[in-house]
């Protein structure tokens, strides 16, 4: 056994509004440079739809992450083999166009246009090339499904739903959507790392945050290709890719990444989790069928006695070990199986899990007016307006019965909530769906007081980073005082 | 004079900058020290222009090496009329293969203005000297046949007295206008690599052949840490 601590991340899908906050909070702080603009660290895409880059989901089309080739676990369109060979021109990166060419708009000349007939305009300009352009596309484009017949009818997991299924989904009154807010999953099996040539890319044994060296990195732009949630970018200014990085700074001095802490609508969850470094491996070959049970496996019980000796025979600090026992993502994870995470099938272990979307499956219209009021107080999951299979193609690679455990789940807290503050349901009809989960009141109390009313303390349990103690083995720190601080003195500018 | 200058200066200054230059470019500027890759801008036209210019630089570096190191075995090879032409078309042809590379590229360069956008000044002396380079290789594969057997004779003793500081130019001094071109350009070449996106190939990934795909850095040895038995006692910490 070999115990590290990762920091990792829940996202409640319900409670996403699609506000965009937490990717601009992040663009202000990170990606508001020459050559970055193109790049959302975090996104929020409006599923069904394509995503960003366009259709990022298909592997088919940007071979990223990790697949089986009979007994072994090989990188789809990097390595050792296919990364040396294709360095001098990488057929699987995706270009500018596949994001969106950046542009901002000439709002001087609103000012300085000289009098005439009509009204100045300002007109969009690249950001690249700074002639005039006409944006066609964007990081969120397709928001809220608008152009639904580009973008949500070409969503990749609708790959295995027949055509019924779909059309289904696109019938006017039974539309439906959520939202998916992204940001890098800072994975187990990291395929960017894998992936880099430089050794430019690395995991920090600490927290498990992975990271870019911008002085090693040397654009061979491998780790593009092999994220298969296209989260390491390419700046084609400085000619160095870059990617998120869980605002580390933030966590080593105790506060909360810029796009959680800045979260609308509270759906983010950050805390630590012990995991079993020994069984990456095995647990990233498994059959695809059990990849999420084996993956959820590779957590350990932050409680169990010789989990801690482990842990700290290992030299996790105590710390650490109290802040993964307060973990809220051990609890939606762990403990009450809610969170899932997202396309497990690319094999890189993400530790950043979602809770499914539950209203969006649920309510329907019947003639023509907003149905409540069935059979029993909401509808069946089974009867749900998005399909589990799609939800399927999501969270669990493809398996529904997970997929449908969590919602049954989420589904016996609301109804066991009801109860509670209104009491005008049968009893039966919310006893037999918790019998179902097999969730007892205290449970579901609890899920409920997360999800719905947590204190800032609950959501982001951050374990104290130690830096200090770090910084004293290398030097006095003593020494360095009121000198400046991290970070090359170098302006990020383009190479000779 | 002329010959003084560029066949024993010049190799000297060009060998010596690419060296001091290149280390404190990698010690001092690693954040400047990138192969500039432009494909996330433009793919297509990159494919036809990469591959071709550096699979037949990199053949024709290896030409030149083994040329230099094994000359013996270059003349054996060649003893066979047959063999000689083919090593002879086979060299011409990867040449060819990275003369229309970078024609390619520089035509890709001045095509698209995201291109012309991210280049730099030293770009254009990359894209000159390269075509000085290779046209001259060319010239003298096709006018001054049968290089691989010459070079032999003439060029080896030349750039192994260089090397061990006992220049010897009479053979170079004799040679045709073509080649010494194609001397004095590799030579600058090799001079301007720290200024120039050149460096990218001293900085070639040997390593991730050998090194296991997953990365870990740890900050500090966090078990030293915590069994604090380990610290020798009265050892004081640097800090007070
Ligand atoms: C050792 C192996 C080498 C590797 C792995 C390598 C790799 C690369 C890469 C990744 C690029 C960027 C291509 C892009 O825009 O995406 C590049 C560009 C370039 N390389 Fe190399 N290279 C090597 C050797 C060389 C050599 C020996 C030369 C010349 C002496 C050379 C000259 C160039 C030039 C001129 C460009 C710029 C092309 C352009 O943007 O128009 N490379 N190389
Ligand atoms: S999400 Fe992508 S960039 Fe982030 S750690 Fe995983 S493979 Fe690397
Ligand atoms: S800030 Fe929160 S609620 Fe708003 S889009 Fe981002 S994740 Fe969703």
């Amino acid at each position: 056994m070999d115990i590290r601590s990762q920091i990792s991340m829940v996202f409640h899908l319900d409670k996403c509004i699609g506000c965009h906050t937490c990717s601009i909070a992040c663009k202000n702080i990170w990606t508001d440079r020459k050559g970055a603009e193109y790049m959302w660290w975090n996104n929020v895409e409006t599923k069904p739809g394509t995503g960003y880059p366009s259709k990022w989901e298909d592997q088919d089309i940007y071979k990223g992450g990790w697949e089986m080739k009979g007994k072994n676990l090989t990188l789809k369109g990097a390595g050792k083999f296919k990364g040396l060979k294709n360095m001098f021109h990488n057929p699987n990166l995706p270009v500018i166009d596949d994001y969106y060419e950046p542009w901002t708009y000439q709002y001087e000349h609103l000012f300085e246009a000289e009098e005439g007939d009509d009204q100045p305009v300002a007109r969009p300009v690249s950001l690249i090339t700074g002639e005039y352009m006409t944006p066609k596309s964007g990081p969120n484009w397709d928001d809220d499904l608008s152009g639904s017949q580009e973008y949500a009818r070409k969503d990749v997991n609708f790959r295995n739903l027949s055509t019924q299924e779909q059309e289904a989904m696109f019938q006017l009154e039974r539309m439906t959507m959520h939202y998916l807010p992204r940001i890098c999953n800072h994975c187990l099996n990291p395929a960017c790392v894998a992936a880099c040539p430089s050794g430019a890319i690395y995991k920090r044994g600490e927290d498990g945050i992975v990271l870019i060296n911008q002085k090693k990195c040397r654009a061979w732009r491998m780790c593009v290709t092999a994220c298969p949630y296209k989260k390491s970018y390419y700046n084609w200014n400085t000619g160095k890719s870059e990617k998120c990085l869980l605002c580390y700074p933030r966590l080593e001095s105790g506060q909360i990444p810029a796009c959680m802490h800045s979260c609308v609508g509270r759906i983010r969850y950050l805390g630590v989790m012990l995991y079993d470094a020994d069984k990456i491996k095995a647990v990233a070959s498994c059959p695809e069928s059990e990849l999420v049970d084996r993956q959820l496996e590779i957590y350990l019980d932050p409680f169990d006695p010789e989990v801690i000796n482990a842990a700290k025979e290992n030299g996790i600090a105590d710390s650490t070990i109290d802040a993964a026992q307060k973990s809220p993502v051990y609890k939606f994870v762990k403990k009450w199986g809610l969170a899932l995470p997202l396309h497990p099938e690319f094999r890189t272990l993400p530790n950043l899990f979602y809770v499914p979307p539950l209203l969006p499956t649920m309510a329907f219209v019947e003639n023509g007016t907003y149905e409540t009021t069935s059979e029993s107080f909401w509808g069946a999951i089974e009867k749900s307006r998005l399909p589990i299979k799609y939800l399927a193609n999501l969270f669990s690679a493809g398996n529904e019965k997970t997929i449908e455990v969590v919602l049954k789940k989420l589904m016996a807290v609301r109804l066991h909530r009801r109860n509670v503050t209104v009491g005008d349901l049968p009893e039966n009809e919310v006893t037999d769906p918790m019998k179902e989960v097999s969730m007892d009141k205290d449970t579901a109390d609890a899920i409920f007081r997360l999800t719905s009313l947590p204190l800032f303390s609950d959501r982001f349990v951050i374990p104290a980073a130690h830096r200090e103690e770090a910084m004293e083995m290398l030097e006095s720190t003593a020494d360095v005082k009121g000198n400046h601080g991290f970070g090359f003195k170098e302006p990020p500018k383009r190479g000779l | 004079m002329f010959n003084n200058f560029f066949f024993i200066g010049l190799p000297y200054a060009a060998l010596a900058v690419m060296l001091v230059g290149s280390i404190f470019r990698y010690l001092n500027f690693g954040f400047k020290v990138s192969s500039l890759s432009t494909q996330f801008l433009e793919t297509k036209e990159l494919f036809y222009g990469s591959r071709p210019f550096h699979w037949g630089l990199l053949y024709l570096f290896f030409g030149h090496l083994v040329a230099f190191l094994f000359p013996r075995s270059v003349l054996l090879w060649n003893s066979m009329p047959v063999r000689l032409l083919i090593l002879e078309i086979v060299a011409f042809g990867f040449g060819i293969s990275a003369f229309f590379g970078l024609f390619l590229l520089i035509v890709r360069r001045l095509k698209y203005k995201r291109l012309i956008v991210v280049a730099n000044k030293m770009d254009i002396v990359v894209y000159v000297i390269l075509a000085v380079q290779i046209i001259s290789g060319l010239w003298i594969a096709f006018f001054f046949r049968w290089g691989s057997s010459w070079f032999a004779g003439t060029m080896t003793p030349y750039i192994q007295s260089i090397f061990i500081f006992t220049p010897d130019i009479a053979a170079v001094s004799a040679m045709p206008l073509a080649v010494k071109i194609h001397i004095i350009s590799g030579f600058t070449m090799i001079g301007i690599i720290p200024f120039t996106r050149f460096i990218h190939f001293l900085v070639y990934p040997f390593s991730y052949i050998w090194r296991p795909y997953q990365y870990v850095i740890w900050n500090w040895d966090r078990k030293t840490i915590r069994k604090s038995k380990k610290l020798v006692n009265g050892v004081r910490s640097k800090n007070n």
